[in-house]
């Protein structure tokens, strides 16, 4: 088990290492291979030759790509300065940049935005698990009657909705018609029915979509696992209905479904940008478009870390849970 | 986001193995629908299953509107020709100068402008959804082309040679299917020219997407193809045909991939619409195409600025996103329902 955790966190340190090299020549390369100056892309379109040149500097920019690649990775243990154009700039460890369109510490600008997506997520979790699983085992359980029927077909509409589209209705008609709900996102340290309010719609929204996924996994799963030799046991054994359910067919249904849940959490929490964009919210997904628009390629790449990293770590969180919930995975 | 939804239908989708063991090679196709008028007659798994999505009302219903939608899209300019006004064209005459909405009540809906007018320049919105459905079904399809070609390739070569070409290749998948797509792509697309390799504008960006999202798409179908290879290579017409002395891409082709086109086609029609969602989120996150051309994703988040005051200009875009996603969800639930060897649903 020791064994297996060791050599699955080295690939995960080996993937983080192939997202940043990867992003950071997405901004080093191709613009030198179509001939455009990254340096002067950082600083804006009104840049002064000076500016361009301390930017260049500063970033390493001249340098192979590996350099700077090693600067960025030391940058996170060690902390970095940025050297160029008559000034230095201190970024205290962890550094994941420096954004010089903001004049910020980048890790403080992801601190920032963290609790935002967490609330977000967290939220929307609760919310979609509950309802998403307690359809799909009902779907499956009344098979093919009118209330299957009924919810597979909201299901299906349900991930055939863009998110963004969703959002958009539902601010549409609960806050702009209704006006049920607040608009914008108060930090629960100041106001708890401020927060809850702020971010009911995004949950909602949020939930729909994934709740409608669960659904049809679930029901999908459950059906699978009833047909199995094992409940046919259980059941020949005489062992009452709701046991046969509860205790058997359950436990084999979760299994999936928790993996899935382990990788969506990850994804999500590593940013939720449609949802983010759409609701306006500056969560970790609201930084990353805000660093694309504005060419912030410190942003960016400590965004896009960020994010695979959520990822990678909740899937490996994920597979080591597999094996406590399912006896029949053994780590080799 | 979308990703969760590939991890679904794949999920759903593993369970569906034609299998055609006892008639390897081409399978028969004769049997169109007329041909099953005898009393007894054996029957392949591919009339069974083209049976069972004629019984499928949703599935059918789903196939039309598909159809319908890419006759859409071909017939693009003569439908705007006959209907509408040319998509890029300014109305302002149907704007309110003060607050940049339509006139008309309705998204500025008329005769003349069956779906109204975008707000600000006053386009028409109708010739506007036409085109937006060449973009959307155009990138989506040819995106899941790549996907399909590249997934089947690399999935069979991993699944049939296994050993360290197959380590390495599951390990790019792990790693691909971590990569945060979404974020990525923006990323990419911003640092994109306006011309390259001879494209410019609307081309570059089209070709870029079609790029990222079959890029991104391949290590789902290559995960389901390999599991599926890896199954099939230790079955005894396998081992027929080798002892036959049959060479490996003899067998990769001919004994293999007949095998592996009911789980592929299952996967690419489900692959469609999320690929249209994902062509919309990025247009909508502003790294799809760039107006004059138009797309429904584009819309929407032009729409975001402005949809309090013109909800119908938000809603319409929304609506054909929805629609087409929908019935091609539907076109593919039934196709997997129907080649599902263990369905009777």
């Amino acid at each position: 088990m020791l064994a297996y955790i060791v050599r699955r966190l080295f690939a995960v340190v080996v993937m983080l290492l192939v997202v940043t090299l990867v992003t950071l020549s997405i901004f080093f390369l191709i613009p030198k291979m179509t001939g455009s100056d990254p340096a002067a892309m950082f600083v804006g379109k009104q840049a002064d030759p000076a500016s361009i040149e301390g930017i260049r500097q500063k970033l390493g920019l001249d340098e192979p790509i590996l350099v700077q690649f090693w600067h960025f990775v030391s940058g996170i243990f060690v902390g970095r300065d940025y050297t160029g154009g008559g000034d230095t700039i201190h970024c205290a460890m962890p550094c994941f940049g420096y954004s010089f369109r903001t004049e910020q510490d980048v890790w403080s600008m992801l601190v920032d935005a963290f609790p935002v997506t967490l609330s977000m997520v967290i939220g929307a979790a609760v919310l979609w698990l509950v309802l998403g699983v307690s359809t799909g085992v009902i779907s499956a359980l009344k098979r093919g009657t009118i209330i299957d029927r009924a919810a597979m077909i909201t299901a299906l509409a349900g991930v055939s909705l863009p998110i963004f589209f969703t959002a958009m209705l539902a601010m549409l008609v609960f806050r702009t018609q209704l006006q049920w709900v607040d608009a914008s996102y108060t930090p629960i340290t100041e106001s708890f029915t401020g927060w809850f309010g702020g971010l009911l719609l995004p949950w909602v929204t949020l939930a729909f979509l994934y709740a409608a996924m669960y659904a049809r996994l679930t029901r999908a799963t459950m059906l699978e696992v009833l047909g199995e030799d094992y409940i046919r046991t259980a059941r020949a054994k005489g062992l009452p209905e709701p046991v046969v359910l509860g205790k058997h067919a359950m436990r084999s249904t979760m299994t999936p479904i928790l993996t899935i849940f382990g990788m969506d959490l990850g994804a999500l929490v590593g940013g939720a940008i449609l949802t983010e964009t759409a609701f306006s919210l500056h969560g970790l997904g609201g930084l990353a478009i805000k660093g694309v628009s504005e060419r912030d390629l410190p942003l960016i790449l400590a965004v896009t870390l960020i994010t695979a990293a959520c990822v990678v770590v909740a899937n490996l969180v994920v597979d080591l849970l597999y094996a406590v919930i399912d006896p029949r995975v053994r780590l080799a | 986001m979308t990703a969760p939804l590939h991890e679904t239908s794949a999920g759903e989708s593993t369970a569906t193995v034609v299998g055609a063991p006892d008639a390897p090679g081409t399978p028969d196709n004769s049997g169109t629908p007329d041909a099953s008028a005898k009393a007894i007659q054996g029957r392949s798994p591919w009339q069974i299953a083209w049976t069972r999505l004629k019984r499928d009302k949703l599935a059918l219903a789903g196939a039309f509107v598909v159809v319908f939608l890419i006759l859409v899209a071909i017939l693009a300019p003569v439908i705007v020709g006959l209907l509408g006004h040319p998509p890029d064209e300014f109305h302002e005459d149907q704007i309110d100068p003060l607050f940049g909405t339509p006139i008309g009540s309705w998204g500025g809906i008329s005769s003349d402008f069956l779906l109204g007018v975008e707000p600000v320049n006053g386009r028409d919105v109708f010739s506007r959804i036409v085109y937006g459905a060449r973009i959307s079904l155009l990138v989506a399809f040819l995106a899941a082309v790549f996907a399909v070609v590249l997934g089947t390739v690399l999935g069979i070569i991993a699944g049939y040679f296994g050993g360290w070409i197959d380590a390495a290749l599951s390990r790019v998948m792990d790693v691909m299917l971590a990569f945060p797509q979404l974020l990525f792509t923006i990323a990419l697309v911003s640092v994109l020219p306006n011309e390259l390799l001879g494209l410019d504008g609307s081309g570059v960006r089209i070709a870029a997407l079609v790029l990222v999202i079959g890029f991104f798409g391949w290590p789902y179908v290559g995960r389901i193809v390999r599991g599926q290879t890896l199954s099939l290579r230790n079955r005894e017409y396998v081992e027929a045909a080798q002892s036959l002395g049959a060479g490996r891409f003899y067998i990769l082709r001919r004994e293999l991939l007949p095998n592996l086109i009911a789980p592929i086609m299952v996967y690419a029609t489900l692959m469609i619409p999320t690929n249209i969602l994902t062509e919309a989120a990025l247009s909508f996150l502003g790294a799809g195409v760039k107006p004059p051309t138009a797309s429904w994703g584009q819309m929407l988040s032009t729409a975001i600025t402005t949809y309090e005051a013109d909800p119908i200009f938000m809603v319409i875009p929304g609506f054909a996103i929805f629609i087409t996603v929908l019935a091609f969800n539907l076109f593919g639930d039934g196709v997997r329902d129907a080649l599902d060897p263990k369905g009777s649903r």
